[in-house]
């Protein structure tokens, strides 16, 4: 044991030499308490063998870091040759309406490249979970990006989110390129996802599956063009529960036990104005000359806290309020495990006070703004203080401010009443003063609502815009959705309307749902575009960069990538009232019986004249007649 | 069917049908008037009951106790209103803003066709105010709306101070399932319905307003408050809407359920419920309320701020508080309780509701007549007149009938000439179009050369144009070729007829109270109608049943029911009014009442004054 904590001495020097250094991250160090951290993380080791591993992982990143200071790395991610590794953080922003956003992102690096020849079974895992290893290697899957949300994210009040999402779930996958059956491939696979995260996954099928040519490009290596191998649906219906957390915390190497997925309680999770969680899959490069690839699992959790309903009046939180936890140690397999707050909107901190106070800073280029952070290192032991609890509190003084005005926002909503006809309105602003921008609108809209393509408009500032790029793929009744993509440039200031009108069609008595008096959804459309950024985006990625501003790469300086997602759409379909079909069946029944059969009749019967029958006199007369063979009497 | 495929008997029941007429005509007639006042009947009625199954098992609790500070934003309100002179918008907003909700405006501007007296508007401009309560993780697809008037001078600031006080109450809960949109309209039903069209984005009547900023999805219920003092002894539920439409019966079983649970004193059409349905009294109570829902359902215009939801399909009532003199009076906190529990159980809908009746009659709050108990009364009625008809065709086809046995069907004359039934059905259709037409764009005119205004130019002109009507026979009769034979009445006798069964029967299906109505009174009048009848005597009948005399009986008899009796000269002015008011409600609202009448009904009777006239 001694051994082992002389062995974590020498590498909790080498972490603090190298947080010490004037580090391209822009962390500023104020105060530096080396007993203390020594104290935390021998308590935390206290079984040999795990603090063997923990400590290997621990100077593989420290030697990490120096590598990357002295010639730095493509991607900005930090490697570890055939090692696994697995960070993770949480961003607590304090919104501008009052609301405060919590958003957790888990990273896991797995260091195997199965699609390469030769290595295709893979049977050890480490951190990574095997559930997704497995679906990866055996449906040949490029890139992997679902997510979970319930309710809607109101960039009017909250601006953007680091990684956004659809209300429901959204499913979007990149297939290798030598898979020869993309659509059986893709069905298996969202079966099985149906089956690892609990939700209704497998309801997605050729009716509502798209494939974008544009909106949705892959994130991670390879740049493939080719969006047969793409294939994209979205669950707007799904409702996401804790039956859809619970498998999703399984997938984290510490599980919900240590770190900072201790605060991950349902019960707090699900008091909130906006839930999301996604989980991400890419393959990135293993080190800066990219000879071989990793696997990067990112998985994401937002939340955005009310603070009228939970705060009963007094604007106060705490880490204790919103997740009814307190932090009390990392995950002791992460190489990394920081708290974040923003502060940028509070630097004198006349909006809201924070305690406890932290010496660390942290600046980075998010969605076009730098922002300031206050950095709170879990993997420290004073972070924990004397309570050895976290509870990070933060009290408001300011008031809650107007609605912002981000500079990218849509939305849209059905005009017009009555259950033949309507029209979908897709408004998108562009708010940035002077700068105009395109962008890729992407709208797929199921089979029922039969658009009229040829009533497509597009106008900024009542004029008519012309999309310089249109993809259009009609739908096909019962087997495939609409899918209709543009390109469209917005000018500056300026709120920019799509229209298109639809007819409702008229189901099939077994199409209908069991609600269908509830009304059929309509996924969101995605609003894809490179923004115009305020300040100078990094595109260099030598810098070791906290996780929630290096998801997307940025590949300019002036501009940085935003989707957005509309709300989804609950159209009324012509419907029947199936309530009394008893009734339905007894009067057709009887239409058809009176109607059909007297007229069957009418039409069939012969009609003859009826002769009257001749007097008795006269039929005894022609009976003589004909026996005696003289003509008959008329 | 054997029955008419068969000559014989065929013959044997024409036979029966046209000796026994008239009596069988009379039989029907008297039944449909009985079986309608029977509706009214207790025992004859079906009590309500919830239908919808989110809304009946699932109890919730009322917790709303802020009825002071509602009281307190009800006099703020008032002061700000009287400030601006109109509208408050930025107290409201700033009201609404603090209270944690997403607040747009939308400001109208409408320029009616000519003065509304009543009301004392012509150009009309004003802002509406409305709020919306995200509900938390729901996608902005469903919504539910709490509307409250900002009406001059003293009234509903009660109204917007509960709605006010709901929205800060509502706005803590984290129940909500639906989005909750909180709208303060100006100018009563012409905001509304500028609200309306801009959550929809459409224009069906030349509205001028600036597009919505802020929407909730499809909206699946609203209710629209109206309350004008701190106390109430009762509250009144209003149904009916634009063109008769009503909303499902479900919305008034939740409010009638919730009256009962907080012991809430509850009307329909101003009347309170009795339970001695078994004397004359009782019976007379209840006959005189559904009465009085079949007059206001008849007249086609929105008795509240709800009822220019219903033709977007989503359901809405009015809830009125009244304060009379009584003892019990209730206080706002149980208002808001009361709407609290109705907003809950919507909020627990998971389909829009269509469980129960959309086509009913209210005798009182707990029983209702449905469509399949009402329909047969005004089917006897619409009976007569196809009897008439068939009466007539049969007339018309015996002398052809009895030539099939000669041989001169070749040489048959082929009745009387298109042009003998064409001429009159023409011309009464012009001056249908001119009554529809000429009042509005005459005005003008009319103000120059005549010393009235506007407003009185426009209705006169309208009495004018029918009174005018009056004189066609003579016209017609200029412009056909020759004298008017037996048979061309007949055919024109039955062309109208059959037409009128047709226009009496779509427009009961659509709104069985104006149907019946027409039909009670145009149906005798027009089945008996012959030009052998002593002249002066029938046209004077014929006149006392025209469209025009039904609604001014309507207008007196509903004066009767409400307690309020006129004397004729008061009832010629509202007569006067209501006309005017029937006008502008098609040209601000669409309502299809004044089309109907003008373009369908009065040239219907006046074919039936041209066979009076027959020479």
């Amino acid at each position: 044991m001694a051994a082992h904590r002389c062995g974590l001495s020498v590498v909790c020097i080498l972490i603090f030499s190298s947080l010490a250094h004037p580090s391209s991250c822009d962390t500023l160090e104020k105060a530096n308490d080396n007993t203390a951290t020594k104290r935390r993380i021998s308590e935390v080791n206290t079984d040999g063998s795990v603090a063997g591993e923990d400590m290997n992982e621990r100077q593989w990143q420290s030697t990490d870091v120096e590598v990357n200071r002295s010639d730095g790395t493509k991607n900005g991610e930090t490697f570890a040759p055939a090692k696994d590794q697995f960070q993770e953080e949480l961003v607590i922003r304090p919104l501008h309406s009052g609301d405060i956003y919590a958003s957790f992102q888990f990273r896991t690096l797995w260091d195997t490249d199965f699609l390469q020849e030769g290595q295709k079974k893979v049977s050890h895992y480490r951190l990574f979970p095997k559930s997704l290893g497995q679906v990866l290697s055996k449906f040949s899957v490029q890139e992997l990006h679902i997510s979970f949300t319930q309710g809607f994210w109101r960039t009017m009040q909250w601006g953007q989110p680091f990684i956004p999402s659809p209300p429901g779930a959204e499913l979007w996958v990149w297939f290798h390129d030598t898979v020869s059956d993309v659509d059986g491939n893709w069905k298996e696979l969202t079966n099985v996802l149906s089956g690892i995260f609990c939700a209704s996954l497998n309801f997605i099928d050729m009716t509502n599956t798209v494939q974008p040519s544009a909106s949705f490009k892959p994130l991670g290596l390879g740049n493939a063009t080719d969006h047969r191998f793409l294939r994209y649906a979205t669950l707007p219906r799904e409702i996401v529960c804790t039956e859809n957390l619970t498998p999703w915390k399984k997938l984290l190497p510490c599980g919900s036990k240590a770190g900072l997925a201790v605060l991950m309680k349902s019960e707090k999770l699900f008091h909130s104005s906006f839930h999301s969680q996604a989980v991400h899959i890419r393959p990135i490069c293993q080190d800066e000359q990219c000879t071989s690839k990793a696997w990067e699992l990112r998985q994401t959790l937002n939340v955005v806290f009310d603070h009228y309903t939970s705060g009963q009046g007094k604007k106060e939180w705490s880490l204790f309020k919103m997740f009814s936890r307190t932090l009390t140690e990392a995950c002791p397999l992460a190489s990394s495990s920081k708290v974040y707050v923003d502060i940028t909107d509070n630097p004198e901190g006349e909006l809201f006070e924070l305690s406890p106070a932290t010496p660390l800073l942290s600046q980075a280029v998010v969605l076009g703004d730098r922002r300031t952070y206050s950095v709170y290192d879990l993997t420290r032991a004073e972070t924990f203080g004397q309570l050895r609890s976290f509870n990070l509190l933060l009290r408001w003084k300011g008031d809650s401010g107007d609605m912002l005005r981000p500079l990218l926002h849509a939305e849209r909503y059905v005009a017009g009443f009555g259950l033949q006809t309507g029209e979908i309105h897709t408004v998108i602003y562009n708010n940035h003063p002077y700068r105009a921008f395109p962008v890729l609108l992407m709208d797929s809209v199921p089979w029922y609502l039969q658009l009229y393509i040829h009533t497509l408009t597009v106008t900024s500032k009542s004029r008519d815009n012309k999309p310089s790029y249109i993809h259009y793929q009609p739908a096909k009744d019962r087997h495939r959705p609409h899918l209709l993509e543009m390109l469209i440039q917005l000018p500056p200031h300026s709120m920019t309307e799509v229209t298109v009108q639809f007819e409702r069609a008229l189901l099939k008595w077994t199409e209908y749902t069991p609600d269908p008096n509830h009304g059929f959804y309509v996924g969101s459309s995605v609003v894809s575009a490179l923004v115009p950024s305020m300040v100078a985006m990094s595109t260099n990625f030598t810098q070791d960069q906290p996780l929630f501003s290096s998801f997307v790469p940025v590949k300019e300086e002036s501009s940085y990538f935003v989707r957005v997602y509309t709300e989804p759409l609950l159209v009324n379909l012509p419907t029947p009232d199936f309530s009394m079909p008893y009734n339905v069946i007894c009067l057709t029944c009887t239409v058809v019986a009176v109607g059909y059969g007297s007229f069957y009749n009418l039409l069939t019967r012969t009609f003859q004249v009826d002769e009257p029958s001749p007097p008795l006199a006269k039929r005894l007369a022609n009976f003589i007649r004909r026996i005696r063979g003289v003509p008959l009497l008329a | 069917m054997g029955l008419l495929s068969d000559p014989n008997r065929r013959k044997a029941l024409t036979n029966l049908l046209t000796r026994l007429n008239a009596p069988i005509c009379m039989v029907c007639y008297l039944a449909a008037i009985v079986w309608f006042m029977g509706l009214a009947f207790e025992p004859f009625t079906l009590r309500t009951y919830m239908s919808e199954n989110a809304m009946g098992s699932t109890m919730v609790e009322e917790r709303f106790s802020s009825g002071e500070r509602a009281l307190s934003l009800a006099k703020e309100f008032d002061a700000h209103k009287r400030k601006a002179g109109g509208m408050p918008v930025e107290w409201l907003v700033k009201a609404m803003q603090a209270r944690g909700l997403e607040v747009f405006t939308q400001s109208f501007s409408r320029k009616l066709p000519f003065p509304d007296e009543n009301k004392e508007r012509y150009m009309v401009r004003g802002t509406n105010v409305y709020g919306i309560l995200r509900a938390p993780r729901a996608p902005r697809t469903e919504a539910l709306v709490i509307t409250a008037p900002c009406s001059p001078g003293n009234s509903d600031n009660q109204a917007v101070g509960l709605l006010l006080a709901l929205a800060q109450y509502f706005r803590n809960q984290i129940f909500w399932a639906k989005d909750i949109i909180f709208l303060v309209n100006e100018h009563d039903l012409i905001g509304m319905q500028a609200w309306l069209e801009g959550y929809h984005h459409t224009n069906i009547t030349g509205m001028e307003y600036s597009p919505l900023q802020g929407r909730a999805g499809s909206i699946q219920a609203a209710l629209s408050l109206e309350l004008s003092s701190d106390v109430i002894t009762s509250l009144d539920l209003i149904l009916e809407g634009l063109n008769g439409q009503l909303p499902n019966l479900d919305l008034a079983n939740l409010f009638y359920a919730f009256c009962q649970k907080l012991g809430v004193l509850c009307t329909i059409q101003g009347k309170l419920q009795r339970n001695d349905w078994d004397t004359a009294e009782g019976y007379t109570h209840a006959a005189q309320t559904m009465m009085l829902m079949v007059l206001k359902q008849a007249c086609g215009r929105s008795w509240g701020d709800h009822g220019l939801f219903l033709r977007y399909h989503i359901e809405a009532a009015s809830i009125r508080g009244i304060n009379g003199f009584r003892h019990y009076k209730m206080d706002v906190a149980t208002i808001g309780r009361l709407l609290e529990g109705m907003v809950r159980k919507l909020n627990n809908l998971l389909e829009r509701l269509h469980q129960s009746y959309f086509f009913y009659l209210l005798p009182s709050l707990s029983r209702f007549v449905s469509i399949g108990y009402y329909m047969p009364a005004f089917g006897l009625l619409a009976v007569i007149l196809l009897l008439r008809a068939l009466d007539l065709w049969v007339n018309l086809g015996a002398p052809a009938l009895e030539a099939v046995d000669g041989v001169t069907e070749a040489e048959q004359p082929s009745g009387p000439g298109v042009l003998t039934v064409l001429t009159p059905v023409v011309i009464s259709h012009l001056t249908g179009v001119a009554l529809y037409l000429l009042p509005v764009h005459l005005q003008e005119m009319a103000v120059e050369h005549f010393p009235v205004s506007e407003t009185e130019a426009v209705v006169l002109t309208a009495v004018a144009i029918y009174t005018a009507g009056l004189a066609l026979p003579h016209n017609t009769q200029r412009l056909l070729s020759g004298e008017g034979t037996e048979q061309g009445w007949k055919v024109l006798k039955l062309t109208a007829l059959l037409y009128l069964a047709v226009l009496l029967g779509c427009t009961a299906l659509i709104n069985f109270s104006l149907g019946f109505v027409l039909a009670v009174t145009l149906v005798p009048i027009t089945a008996s109608m012959t030009p052998h009848m002593p002249k002066a005597l029938s046209a004077l009948a014929m006149v006392l049943l025209s469209p025009a005399f039904t609604i001014l009986y309507c207008v007196f008899i509903y004066q009767e029911l409400i307690e309020a009796p006129v004397s004729v000269g008061e009832g010629w002015m509202l007569f006067l009014s209501v006309i005017s008011q029937g006008i502008l409600d098609h040209a601000l609202y669409g309502s299809l009442v004044y089309p109907l009448l003008a373009l369908f009904i009065y040239p219907c009777w006046l074919m039936f004054w041209n066979i009076l006239f027959w020479s």
